[in-house]
């Protein structure tokens, strides 16, 4: 049957709505690979059908399934390009790299231009007024409380606050932060929030 | 808010800051809720930008044990966050409906009523580049000759115009016409000042973009 391939790819999509998923090269070439296949035999059909009309059906399925794969292999990319999206609201320009390894060559490129094209956008904010850009991902939660309690998981080093302090992040270690300073390492996974 | 050490500068015209503010939380509140993506409020976003970095310039003055030093930060830190939350609401509409709304933007300069910012339009058109181009290196070069194209129509997603929404009518408003997608029986409506109704965005999209309704 043809498209059955591209059926498995979306499936598997669906199946992980939260997560993302190894990039399916291996698929993706056998689907492209049967499009070709089908390219091919209706490229000979067509140019045989102008005397013999009894092909044209033939034609005609094989070209809906050409559109079909066609259609559910771009599903399948946009589709990641918005799980990929939200990676960079969540881990900010650097991936960690167990993340960096689900993404093909093609779509890391693409996320570092999204990046960049992000990271633009927010140094132009408030340009005309002498700002220097607002990080939105800093904000991303609405604010319940100026200074929170967290406990730091892993050794970080050396953190200065805005206000010029500098504290020493060990492992194992309780800490009473500004909560705006510190989103940013509690979504690394180096602060934990004490609740 | 306290609006004593938040006094705007002379240049401005004369608008306190409390009313900007409200002005930014209500564009922030339609943004939310409207299908759509509406015209941008940079002006109150920049104003407020503006006064926020005043605020943090008299809050740092204050000894940090100062009580009114954490209530100040504590305000500050909303307003940051509606901000935000305000310019990636939007971002995000932008990223979703991307094609869409490069199409209808680019006739809006034209006519020189931009719903986006200039850094907005260009990050949309990047944005659709990139796309583009990902889409391209990965699948589209590969296919077959006759399935290589790009189509950009099959691939816009339009907002829905359609969806129901809540608003409260800041004015009396006249003879909104709703019409009947079915049959051919339109209805014409009043809004009372300050009625609340549960309507369709299409009829009323003008109106709150002119800000004679709100969401709510």
């Amino acid at each position: 049957m043809f498209g059955e391939k591209v059926i498995e790819l979306i499936k598997e999509a669906e199946r992980n709505r939260g997560t993302l998923d190894q990039f399916n090269d291996e698929t993706i070439r056998q689907i492209i690979e049967e499009m070709h296949v089908l390219f091919k035999l209706n490229m000979n059909d067509a140019n045989s059908t102008t005397e013999n009309k009894s092909l044209w059906t033939t034609v005609q399925v094989r070209h809906s399934a050409l559109e079909r794969n066609k259609r559910c292999l771009l599903a399948y990319l946009y589709n990641r390009m918005n799980k990929i999206k939200t990676l960079r609201w969540e881990f900010g320009s650097v991936l960690p790299p167990d993340v960096r390894e689900l993404l093909s060559d093609g779509e890391y490129d693409w996320f570092s231009k999204y990046s960049t094209n992000l990271a633009t956008y927010m140094r132009s904010l408030g340009e005309d007024i002498g700002y220097h850009g607002i990080d939105l991902t800093e904000n991303l939660r609405p604010p319940k409380s100026l200074y929170i309690e967290v406990l730091c998981v892993s050794d970080h080093g050396k953190f200065e606050l805005e206000d010029g302090d500098v504290i020493m992040l060990k492992k194992n270690t309780r800490h009473f932060l500004p909560a705006s300073e510190c989103q940013t390492l509690i979504r690394k996974g180096i602060l934990q929030q004490i609740v | 808010m306290d609006t004593e050490d938040i006094e705007l500068s002379e240049e401005e015209e004369e608008i306190t800051a409390e009313t900007v503010l409200k002005t930014l939380q209500i564009a922030w509140q339609n943004e939310r809720l409207a299908p759509e993506i509406l015209p941008h409020r940079n002006d109150m976003v920049e104003c407020m930008l503006g006064q926020i970095q005043h605020m943090e310039r008299n809050i740092n003055k204050l000894p940090k044990t100062d009580l009114r030093a954490s209530i100040h930060q504590m305000e500050l830190n909303r307003i940051k966050y509606i901000i935000c939350n305000y310019l990636k609401t939007r971002l995000d509409k932008i990223e979703k409906y991307c094609i869409s709304i490069v199409n209808d933007e680019k006739q809006r300069i034209e006519s020189g009523s931009n719903y986006l910012t200039v850094s907005e339009f260009r990050y949309a058109q990047e944005y659709l580049l990139n796309m583009e181009n990902h889409l391209k290196s990965t699948v589209l070069n590969h296919v077959p000759g006759n399935m290589q194209s790009f189509e950009m129509n099959k691939m816009a997603i339009y907002p829905n115009l359609q969806s129901h929404i809540f608003l409260k009518a800041n004015d009396t408003i006249n003879g909104i016409i709703l019409e009947d997608l079915l049959g051919d029986h339109d209805e014409e409506i009043d809004l009372e000042e300050g009625s609340q109704h549960i309507l369709q965005y299409k009829p009323v999209a003008e109106l709150v973009k002119n800000g004679k309704v709100q969401l709510v």
